[in-house]
C-alpha cells in the first residue's frame, strides 16, 4: 500500500512539474464544453430564404408572411426572375428559395388548384429535409383554408372527420438538440483524459528508459499499473463533476437522474478506458505511435460508432453489430438515461454489468501484456 | 535550397523508418472515410414505432397502416392498453408510440375531429423533429384522401388545393452521405496534417537533436520548409486516395474544377501543417503537443466547421470564432466544388481566409521557432 502511495505521489509530482499539463487537463475540457455546447445545435431555424414573387397579389403576400412569421425562415433577398436564384444558392447566401408564379392569387380567388415552388439547397441534407417539411406544412395550412370554404358549403352530416395528431414529446419537449449533444461532452472529455494520456505516460517512461529502472526495483507490476492509472482516473472523475455542473448552469440541460449513479457507472467505464489505453501502450514503442493508435484506432471510431452523435439505428447492419463491442455505446446509454430520462438502476443495470465486464477484461488483458513487456 | 532538401530528405527517411506511422498517415484517411462514410448518416428511416390501438376499428387500422406503408416506420410492437409507455422508451424498445384511443373510428365517421396521440422520445431532437414531420405528413395525407373521396361521392368538383412543389438542387435524393463525406474529408485531412508535424519538433527537442540543428547553418525558414514539404506531399497523396474512395464507394464525384480543388486543398494543408509546427513549438513534451494538437484541431474541425452543425445555429460570438477555423472555409469550397460543380469564382472570400490563416500561422510558427534558436 505504501509503495502504491509513493508511485501515486511521484505521478502527481511529475504532473505538477509539467506545469503546462494541469491547465491543459482541466481548462482544456472546460473550454471544449463551452465552445462545443454552444456549437452543437442542429435545430433548423432561421433558414436564409430568397423570395421570387412573380404574382405580387395580396394572396402571395399572405403566403410570404406565413413563411416569415413561422420563425423557420429569414428573408435574405428578393429577386425578380427565377434565373437569379442560382448564384444565391451556390454561394450559400440562401438555402431555400420560394417561387410564387404569376396567377397564384387569381387561381386562389377562382378556387382553382395552384402551386408554389420551393427550391432547397440539398447540400446540408438535414436542414433541407426539416426545412422542406416546415415549408410543406405552411403551404398546406394555406391550402386548408380553401378546403374549409368548400366544406362550409357541405351539409353538416356529410362532412368527413379529421385526425387531430397530438404529439407528446417526452424528455425534451421543446426538441432542443443541445439537450442531446451537451451530455455527450462528458464522454468526450473523459476519453481524452483516460484513453490517451496514460498510454502516452507509459510509453514516455519506456522511451526515456525509466521503465527499465523501475522494473529492477521491488515495485510490483500491479502497483506500478495502479499508480500510473489512478491519477488519470481521479482527474477524469473531477471532470465529470465539472462538466455536469456546467451543462446545468451554462446550458440549462437538466440532470434528472441520480448523480451518485452517474459516478458509480462512470467508474467501470473509466477502468475500461484506462485498460484499453494501457493495452495500446504495450503495442507501440514511441509516443507518436501511441498517439496515432489511440486516436485513429480507438478514439475516433468510438466517437463516431457509439451513437454519441450519429444514431446507431441508421447504420448498416454489419456495423451495428460491431458497435456492441464499443464500451462507449453503453456509457452513452447511461449518460442519456441519467440526464434526461431519470432512469434508475432498474433500467441501467445491464449497462452497468456490461461496462464492468469490459473494465475487468480490458484491465486484465492489458496488465498481462504489460507485465510481459516489462520482462 | 540544398539545405531545405536535406532537411526534407531527413524527415522522409525518419518517416520511412517508422513504417507504422507512415502507413497510418497514408492508409488511415481512406480507411476512415470507408468506415464512416458507410456508417454515418442522419437519414431517418426504420423508426421503431409501437402501436397502442384501443379502438380496433377499420379506421384505426388504416391509420396505423398509413404509418408503416410510408417506409419510415417499423412496427416493433403492439402494446395493450395500460402499458407503461415510459418504460418502453427508457429501454429504447420503441422511439415512438402511436396511441389511438377508443372511439377514434366513431368520431371520424361522425365527421368530427378525432384525437390520436404520438408519444415520442425527444432525446435525439434531430431524429424526433424529422420523425414528427413524417407523422404529420402521413396524417394529413390520409385526411386529404378521405375528404377527396367524400367530395367525389357527392358529385362535386375536385377541391382546389395549393400544391407545394419542392425541388432539391445538388443533392436531389437528400442523402446525408453527400453532405457528410466532404465534411469527413476536411476533418481527416486536418487531423492527419496537424498530427504529422505536431510531434516532429518536440521530438527533436526531447531527444536533444534540436540543439544540434541549432549549431548548423540551417536557417529557421529552411528548417520549416524542409519539415513541412515531405508531409505536404504525403497529405496530398492521402487526399488523392480519399477522393478516389469517395468517388468509387459513395458516388461523391467531383463535379467542378479539379484545379480549384487542388488550390483549396494546398492552402488548407499548408495551414494545417503549419499549425502542427506552431503547437509543436509551444510544447515541452510529446504528450503536451498531442493534447494541445488534438483539442485545438480535431474538435473545432468536428464542431465549429459546419461539418455536422450548421454555423447559422450558433450564438453570434461563436459564429465569429468559426472564421478562425480553417475547416470552415475549406468545407465551403469543397462542398461547392464537389457538389455544386463550380470553380473558385463564387468562393473568393473563403479562399482568402484560407490563405490568411496559412500565412498567419506560418508566420507565428516561424517567430516561435526562431526565438528558440536565439
Amino acid at each position: 500500500m505504501y509503495v502504491l502511495w509513493r508511485i501515486l505521489v511521484k505521478e502527481l509530482l511529475q504532473l505538477r512539474n509539467d506545469r503546462r499539463m494541469i491547465p491543459v487537463m482541466i481548462v482544456g475540457p472546460l473550454m471544449q464544453l463551452l465552445a462545443l455546447g454552444f456549437a452543437a445545435n442542429t435545430d433548423v431555424q432561421h433558414l436564409p430564404m430568397l423570395l421570387v414573387d412573380l404574382d405580387r397579389t395580396a394572396a402571395s403576400r399572405k403566403l410570404v408572411d406565413a413563411f416569415l412569421g413561422s420563425g423557420y425562415f429569414d428573408l435574405v433577398g428578393v429577386e425578380a426572375t427565377q434565373s437569379a436564384i442560382e448564384p444565391w444558392l451556390v454561394a450559400g447566401r440562401a438555402e431555400v428559395a420560394l417561387v410564387i408564379e404569376r396567377g397564384y392569387g387569381a387561381d386562389l380567388a377562382a378556387e382553382r388548384t395552384t402551386h408554389v415552388q420551393i427550391i432547397a439547397d440539398g447540400t446540408n441534407s438535414n436542414s433541407a429535409v426539416v426545412g422542406l417539411g416546415y415549408a410543406n406544412r405552411i403551404v398546406a395550412a394555406q391550402g386548408s383554408e380553401l378546403l374549409e370554404r368548400r366544406l362550409d358549403r357541405l351539409p353538416e352530416t356529410q362532412r368527413p372527420g379529421t385526425t387531430d395528431l397530438r404529439p407528446r414529446v417526452w424528455y425534451n419537449p421543446d426538441l432542443k438538440s443541445r439537450w442531446f449533444y451537451v451530455p455527450a461532452i462528458t464522454a468526450l472529455t473523459l476519453m481524452l483524459l483516460t484513453l490517451i494520456l496514460p498510454s502516452m505516460a507509459v510509453v514516455r517512461e519506456r522511451e526515456i528508459g525509466t521503465l527499465e529502472q523501475i522494473s529492477v526495483t521491488p515495485i510490483r507490476p500491479w502497483q506500478l499499473i495502479l499508480g500510473k492509472l489512478l491519477p488519470f482516473g481521479l482527474i477524469g472523475l473531477v471532470n465529470v463533476c465539472l462538466v455536469t455542473a456546467a451543462a446545468r448552469v451554462v446550458f440549462g440541460v437538466p440532470f434528472r437522474g441520480s448523480f451518485a449513479l452517474l459516478l458509480l457507472l462512470t467508474l467501470p467505464f473509466l477502468v475500461a478506458m484506462l485498460g484499453l489505453g494501457l493495452f495500446a501502450s504495450t503495442l507501440v514503442s514511441t509516443q507518436q505511435q501511441a498517439m496515432m493508435t489511440s486516436i485513429f484506432l480507438l478514439m475516433v471510431p468510438m466517437i463516431y460508432l457509439s451513437g454519441l452523435i450519429f444514431p446507431i439505428e441508421n447504420m448498416p447492419h454489419a456495423i451495428q453489430l460491431a458497435t456492441y463491442a464499443i464500451p462507449l455505446r453503453y456509457y452513452n446509454h447511461v449518460i442519456r438515461g441519467l440526464y434526461l430520462k431519470a432512469s434508475g438502476l432498474d433500467v441501467l443495470w445491464r449497462e452497468g454489468l456490461i461496462l464492468t465486464g469490459f473494465g475487468v477484461l480490458n484491465l486484465a488483458v492489458a496488465s498481462l501484456r504489460f507485465r510481459k513487456s516489462l520482462d | 535550397m540544398r539545405r531545405i532538401l536535406a532537411v526534407a530528405l531527413k524527415e522522409l527517411r525518419q518517416a520511412a523508418r517508422d513504417p507504422l506511422s507512415l502507413a497510418m498517415l497514408l492508409g488511415v484517411p481512406a480507411m476512415m472515410l470507408l468506415l464512416y462514410g458507410y456508417a454515418l448518416n442522419f437519414d431517418v428511416k426504420h423508426i421503431a414505432l409501437a402501436v397502442q390501438d384501443e379502438d380496433r376499428t377499420a379506421a384505426s387500422r388504416t391509420l396505423a397502416d398509413g404509418f408503416f406503408t410510408s417506409g419510415y416506420f417499423d412496427r416493433v410492437r403492439d402494446v395493450p392498453a395500460g402499458t407503461d409507455l415510459a418504460r418502453l422508451t427508457e429501454l429504447r424498445e420503441a422511439s415512438a408510440v402511436l396511441v389511438i384511443p377508443r372511439g377514434y373510428g366513431r368520431e371520424l365517421a361522425g365527421g368530427r375531429a378525432s384525437e390520436v396521440q404520438l408519444v415520442l422520445d425527444g432525446t435525439d431532437a434531430l431524429t424526433a423533429t424529422t420523425l414528427l414531420g413524417y407523422a404529420q405528413a402521413i396524417v394529413a395525407e390520409l385526411d386529404g384522401r378521405r375528404l377527396r373521396r367524400t367530395l367525389v361521392r357527392l358529385g362535386g368538383r375536385e377541391a382546389a388545393a395549393i400544391e407545394s412543389r419542392p425541388r432539391v438542387w445538388y443533392n436531389p435524393e437528400l442523402q446525408s452521405t453527400q453532405f457528410l463525406v466532404p465534411g469527413l474529408i476536411g476533418f481527416i485531412l486536418m487531423l492527419t496534417a496537424v498530427i504529422s508535424t505536431a510531434l516532429s519538433v518536440v521530438r527533436e527537442k526531447e531527444r536533444g537533436t534540436m540543439e544540434q540543428l541549432r549549431v548548423t547553418e540551417l536557417r529557421t525558414a529552411q528548417l520549416i520548409v524542409g519539415k513541412v514539404l515531405p508531409y505536404l506531399g504525403i497529405s496530398l497523396l492521402a487526399t488523392a486516395v480519399i477522393l478516389l474512395t469517395a468517388r468509387v464507394l459513395f458516388g461523391v464525384a467531383v463535379r467542378g474544377s479539379y484545379l480549384a480543388l487542388f488550390a483549396a486543398t494546398l492552402l488548407y494543408l499548408v495551414g494545417a501543417l503549419s499549425f502542427g509546427l506552431l503547437v509543436s513549438s509551444f510544447s515541452d513534451s510529446q504528450a503536451m503537443a498531442f493534447q494541445v494538437g488534438a483539442v485545438s484541431s480535431m474538435l473545432p474541425a468536428i464542431f465549429l466547421s459546419g461539418f455536422i452543425f450548421p454555423i447559422r445555429g450558433m450564438p453570434h460570438l461563436l459564429q465569429y470564432l468559426t472564421y478562425a477555423v480553417p475547416t470552415r472555409h475549406y468545407l465551403i469550397v469543397l462542398r461547392g466544388v464537389v457538389l455544386k460543380g463550380t470553380d473558385l469564382t463564387p468562393y473568393g472570400r473563403p479562399m482568402l481566409y484560407l490563405a490568411l490563416y496559412a500565412a498567419v500561422v506560418l508566420a507565428l510558427a516561424s517567430v516561435r521557432l526562431a526565438r528558440r534558436e536565439g
